[in-house]
């Protein structure tokens, strides 16, 4: 990797569309994480969606349609780092496939070349250093699917809570198995979609773990909202939000 | 070919339903992952090991139609009778044939899932023949009048009490028993008769090699063994995607099939079979016919993304390790190949207008491509024929059936909004303000069946990056 030699002085954040209409705490938190790891963050306006639903869903001219319009927001050869494995596998793997066959397709690589996950990003390129504010608690942590499986980063976000010293980490049965979000497919399939939710509700409820941490507000949409439902004690929280608010002074 | 009409959402809620069936698969499922995990615990090894299973396959997918002729004409070489089929029906007809024109009327089978592709048994009976099943899971579900519903292990939804009432109910004089080993000894006293009997015997291929005229089969009953030497007839039923072109590449094959299927490092039985009985030999058949089906294959082979399908070696690891499978079981699929692999072939063999909203039934968790020894990118197949159930322009069978201007209406809408920031803003905003007012019906209402409602934040990330001076560019 070509940024790991010599820590960049600027990235880009892209905040995905979940953080900007739902949680938007999540990106904040983001963003001070990667400004006190050392870097100035710029996030541009006018940034929306990866395309990713209408990637998943039939859809691949819309879905080029969107993503052309993220990879013009960020002009500058910086960095680009996303606060879930989901879209940041997106981008980074997705959008050579879904551009494979149009002329600037090596534009688009490079593009998806300078794609980061946050924890990959503040573990590998910052080599960043947590010390843990907060009260003592157990927390189990649930892998979401593109950021154990495409973006193989879950050792480093794994590494950031292990760093918080009164954080102790619960490991969670079927930790890499799907919670049933899937995007669209939570809407297409929702049948099998509740059976996934509720299982991976009943292992975190098994953990004991006061709440579950995740590196993706899709599953946390999804099994939040499940818990409330079925009124469940689970809290889920995102890991930049939880990590930010263990280690800063108020 | 004709099914029960496919309705897959009903399928689904009645395996949900099923407490029992989920119970039973849960607990096999999690046992095979547990045996594979064990068996490949060298993560570098495991990789260059499906690197070159990958290679192989592909290379033997590149040069099809050559190695085809040259099985063909080893085969011949060696003695064996080697048929073409195009469709289902004319390699059901190959084997009646076959059958007829010997006069045999017992025939005992090995595990097949291109025999289940035919429905090769449903035709027999209708003509008069009814094999027998002889691997144990087949017996099972052949007892029950059922159809597999694992590639390999097809009675992986029944139990041991199930299993204890079949055998009681099916078999005469036979008393209830749930003990495995007395089960085992039932079924062996029932087969053994019809082995010994039998004119006949059918089994599916592994895998076939080209330049020696090699059929290969794997098993663990000693089942196949017996289909494949004690009749005077051996019929073997493959896929025409399934060979090789060395002897020197099964090796590799083999050992991700028996590991990533049940977690063996090798089956107790590997049969090469190159020849029928040979002068001065003790055993074996007087005749072997090999018939090879195409059933749609080669027009997949034609498609330069989804031909990767063919490389499959049918190890079920996929659906071992599918989350939407382990919930629903292998019938919910409604045809013969259940789970991630099943959720790519199916279509493109049936037609996407026959198989409905079955390429839905994935979240794209990636859990098969993670495990499939030959690296299948089954979640980009199953995006692509998604995209193909929704554009006339697609090349799978059925192509643009899925598609309803309803639908295409709302994508058109949303990438609009989703690349036209003033209008983002602008949804973003009637989101935060009206979004708990919202209906919930349709996706929503879905969405709201087990969740509550998401709600917008009062500030979106753009309105609070302002407010705190986040750099904008
Ligand atoms: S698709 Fe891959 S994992 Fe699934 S059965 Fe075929 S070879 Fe095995």
């Amino acid at each position: 990797m070509s940024y790991n030699q010599n820590k960049p002085d600027t990235v880009y954040f892209f905040g995905t569309c979940l953080v900007e209409g739902l949680y938007p705490e999540v990106g904040m938190a983001a963003i001070k994480l990667l400004s006190k790891a050392g870097v100035r963050v710029v996030f541009p306006r006018g940034q929306t969606c990866c395309g990713q639903p209408a990637y998943n869903s039939g859809f691949p001219e819309e879905a080029k349609k969107v993503a052309r319009h993220q990879i013009s927001l960020f002009p500058e050869d910086h960095p680009i780092v996303v606060p879930s494995g989901s879209c940041a596998g997106m981008m980074k793997v997705h959008y050579p496939i879904l551009f494979a066959e149009e002329p600037d397709q090596s534009e688009i690589a490079a593009f998806s070349e300078r794609i980061f996950e946050l924890s990959e990003f503040l573990v590998r390129i910052m080599e960043f250093r947590l010390a843990d504010l907060g009260d003592p608690v157990s927390v189990t942590w649930h892998s979401s699917c593109h950021a154990a499986r495409e973006m193989k980063v879950i050792e480093d976000s794994k590494s950031l809570l292990r760093q918080l010293h009164n954080v102790s980490l619960v490991d969670l049965e079927n930790e890499q198995q799907c919670c049933g979000f899937g995007g669209t497919f939570s809407v297409k399939q929702p049948d099998i979609s509740a059976a996934m939710v509720r299982d991976k509700l009943e292992a975190i409820e098994k953990t004991g773990a006061s709440e579950v941490i995740s590196g993706d507000c899709g599953c946390l949409l999804n099994i939040s909202g499940a818990a409330e439902y079925l009124k469940s004690s689970v809290k889920c929280r995102h890991l930049a939000e939880f990590i930010w608010e263990r280690t800063h002074e108020s | 070919m004709s099914h029960k009409p496919f309705n897959f959402r009903k399928n689904v809620r009645e395996a949900l339903d099923n407490k029992q069936l989920r119970g039973n698969l849960r607990f096999a499922m999690e046992t095979m992952i547990r045996n594979r995990k064990n068996l490949f615990n060298d993560p570098e090894r495991l990789e260059h090991l499906r690197e070159t299973s990958s290679a192989i396959r592909s290379k033997s997918l590149a040069l099809l139609p050559r190695l085809l002729e040259k099985l063909e004409q080893n085969c011949h070489q060696n003695g064996i009778k080697v048929h073409w089929a195009e469709t289902v029906d004319q390699g059901n007809r190959i084997v009646l044939d076959i059958l007829n024109s010997r006069n045999v009327k017992r025939v005992v089978k090995g595990k097949s899932m291109v025999s289940e592709e035919m429905h090769l048994n449903r035709f027999l009976e209708k003509n008069g023949i009814k094999p027998l099943e002889s691997d144990l899971g087949e017996y099972i579900i052949q007892l029950a009048g059922e159809k597999p519903s694992h590639i390999i292990v097809p009675a992986i939804h029944k139990n041991k009490k199930e299993i204890a009432e079949l055998f009681h109910k099916h078999i005469p004089d036979t008393p209830y028993t749930e003990k495995v080993e007395e089960l085992n000894a039932i079924a062996r006293k029932v087969l053994r008769k019809h082995f010994y009997e039998a004119e006949a015997g059918i089994s599916g291929v592994n895998m076939a090699v080209a330049e020696t005229g090699t059929l290969c089969l794997v098993e663990n009953e000693g089942n196949g063994r017996m289909c494949t030497t004690l009749p005077q007839i051996h019929i073997a039923l493959m896929g025409i995607e399934k060979v090789v072109e060395k002897l020197e590449e099964v090796p590799p094959l083999l050992e991700l099939l028996t590991g990533s299927a049940t977690g063996q490092r090798m089956t107790t039985y590997f049969n090469f079979i190159t020849s029928p009985r040979k002068p001065g030999e003790k055993d074996g058949p007087s005749e072997v016919h090999l018939v090879l089906l195409d059933n749609g294959r080669s027009t997949i082979m034609a498609d330069k993304q989804l031909y990767e399908t063919l490389k499959c070696i049918r190890c079920g690891t996929c659906l071992n390790h599918c989350p939407v499978y382990t919930r629903i079981g292998g019938h919910a699929y409604g045809y013969v190949y259940p789970g991630p692999i099943g959720t790519i072939l199916t279509p493109q063999m049936e037609g996407v207008d026959k198989t409905q909203s079955l390429p839905d039934a994935s979240s794209l968790c990636n859990a098969c491509a993670e495990v499939c020894p030959v690296k299948i990118p089954i979640p980009d197949l199953i995006r692509r024929i998604r995209n193909d159930s929704k554009s006339s322009s697609g090349k799978t069978k059925g192509s643009g059936s899925g598609r309803s201007l309803m639908e295409s209406a709302v994508w058109k809408g949303w990438a609009l909004m989703n690349s036209k920031p003033e209008l983002n803003r602008l949804g973003m905003k009637a989101g935060s303000l009206f979004g708990q007012y919202l209906p919930k019906t349709g996706p929503l209402g879905k969405w709201c069946n087990i969740r509550s409602m998401p709600v917008p934040a009062k500030k979106t990330l753009h309105m609070m990056a302002d407010e705190e001076g986040v750099d904008r560019d």
